[in-house]
């Protein structure tokens, strides 16, 4: 198995500790991976973007051309990302901020209005990217175990906000319940 | 063997460079390399080392020449701009002999350039770098677990050849995070009898220098370094090959751009053309020898060099295959990564001419 994935947008929003999350889960499960930000001028202001390969055997390259699976939270990263998705692969989108909808057919897209959901159910907008990574774990249930993803968070976040993991978990379940509704 | 975690290479770097005994730290920041001496600092407390912000890379590596000198275990750190300025300094450790280690995470130049990665610092790297005729031992890790094995691997090589070794990274390989595996910590313990450690009676003064100004004297200096890069050359070549016994086409490819290579080798597979990726480990000593018996393989059509530069390996694969073969050379400059699909469309375009 391996996953070729991107998580895209504005510095701030949280993708690039939504794809370190989603790593560290993985590699707590044995997998190989590779997590490698853009770290250009672009960020100041602007989209960041991560690349995360998750795979089962050792992973060559960890750029790469097509995603198996896009996730973007702001207009320009959907115009960036929306024609590199694989045929039959993933698109999700953050649907409170981004305005126009995907124009592939022959893709998946799923729009999430995390932001939305982070602001009035969770009362914390910073949480909007886990709302999103548990819609992401529901719609592609085979990639890593949630159990995982809360050891991942106690593990990568830093001591001094361990009391927000909770609100994290809550998140990653209202996230999860989008996709099934 | 140790703990396993999710680094960045940078970080991997720092943190290996702790467990391999680092006793002396001495460099200024720059993007992307700026997290090793960021982690160093933060660790610090923790354990013995000497860190020191030099007010300049001109500074950092003679602060190193310095304490390599006195027989510790010395590193810096940099990127393609710093490493420039340090290229005096390694001339006179180079001549006087000082085992200490180097890293450059490249970005893209000339000049001040981008802070995107790329190995254009190739030529910089294997040739010498600064004045004289001398080389550094140069490791060029593909992973951020090679960010690792090569920090120990450069230490150890580095204090066996009485030679300052170098990690010839790059700015995507510091900055992405993979899984490493990280060795348990060694009790360094130099045994450095030519260290300026305090003359005792009756001892005779331990002197280092690069100053030999009677010609005879200098002449013999670079006869003793020469035989020393000669065994160097015999004993410490490294390699990979990855599907060569079969392949028609071979590419050639050091660091992240190998790492890119290999996805297009299997892509090139699966699409039937017979690929396989020769990956120098050390880029010097260059592994000329095995290119060579490669070159002389029957089934072998073409060599093409995959770089992250205008063409600089490509020289010495061209030396090595000595024209038996035809060696051509596909590269992205100025800090843009090539793309798996991007490499396989350039071995594909030269297959069909």
């Amino acid at each position: 198995m391996l996953e070729e994935m991107v998580f895209a947008g504005f510095g701030g929003q949280g993708v690039l500790s939504m794809g370190t999350i989603l790593a560290y889960a993985a590699m707590k499960e044995g997998k190989n991976v590779s997590w490698m930000p853009s770290y250009g001028p672009e960020m100041r202001g602007g989209t960041a973007n991560c690349m995360v390969n998750i795979s089962d055997k050792e992973i060559s390259s960890p750029i790469v051309n097509e995603y198996d699976m896009a996730v973007v939270l702001n207009l320009p990263s959907l115009h960036k990302f929306e024609s590199n998705v694989k045929q039959n692969g993933i698109l999700i989108w953050e649907s409170s901020t981004i305005k126009e909808k995907p124009k592939r057919k022959d893709i998946k897209t799923y729009g999430i209005p995390a932001l939305k959901i982070a602001a009035e159910e969770l009362k914390n907008i910073k949480v909007m990217n886990m709302v999103v990574l548990g819609a992401l774990l529901q719609i592609n249930n085979d990639l890593v175990k949630k159990e995982s993803v809360l050891l991942a968070l106690k593990e990568t976040l830093p001591e001094r906000h361990h009391h927000l993991i909770p609100l994290n978990e809550k998140a990653l379940i209202l996230g999860g319940r989008l996709v099934k509704q | 063997m140790g703990e396993i975690k999710l680094m960045k290479g940078n970080e991997a770097l720092a943190e290996a460079a702790i467990r391999a005994g680092l006793q002396g730290y001495f460099g200024y920041p720059i993007t992307p390399q700026s997290e090793v001496v960021e982690y160093l600092a933060r660790e610090e407390p923790k354990h013995n080392y000497v860190l020191l912000q030099a007010e300049s890379e001109v500074a950092a590596v003679n602060m190193l020449y310095g304490a390599g000198g006195a027989g510790a275990r010395v590193m810096t750190t940099t990127s393609s701009p710093g490493f420039s300025l340090m290229q005096e300094g390694i001339s006179y450790i180079a001549c006087a002999q000082i085992p200490c280690l180097f890293a450059n995470i490249v970005r893209g130049g000339p000049g001040l350039g981008t802070i995107q990665p790329s190995q254009s610092d190739y030529f910089q790297a294997t040739k010498g770098g600064g004045h004289g005729d001398y080389h550094l031992i140069v490791l060029a890790p593909n992973s951020v677990q090679e960010m690792v094995d090569h920090v120990y691997l450069g230490f150890e090589l580095a204090d066996k050849y009485r030679s300052p070794a170098m990690l010839l990274s790059d700015g995507a390989i510091g900055q992405m995070m993979e899984k490493v595996q990280l060795p348990d910590p060694i009790e360094y313990k130099p045994d450095k009898p030519w260290a300026t450690t305090g003359k005792k009676p009756g001892q005779e003064r331990n002197y280092l220098t690069s100053l030999y100004i009677q010609p005879e004297e200098m002449e013999e200096k670079n006869i003793e370094l020469q035989a020393k890069f000669k065994k160097i050359e015999e004993n410490e070549v490294r390699f990979e090959e990855y599907k060569t016994d079969d392949a028609k086409i071979i590419i050639v490819s050091f660091g992240l751009s190998s790492r890119i290579s290999k996805k297009s080798v299997d892509m090139a597979r699966e699409a039937g053309l017979k690929v396989g990726l020769f990956r120098p480990i050390t880029v010097w000593p260059f592994p000329a020898n095995k290119i060579a018996d490669i070159a002389a393989r029957k089934q072998v059509n073409f060599f093409i060099s995959i770089e992250m530069n205008a063409g600089q390996m490509v020289e010495d694969v061209k030396l090595a295959v000595n024209g038996k073969k035809p060696v051509y050379f596909y590269g992205r400059m100025g800090g843009i990564i090539p793309t798996p699909k991007e490499i396989l469309t350039a071995v594909q375009a030269r297959s069909r001419s």
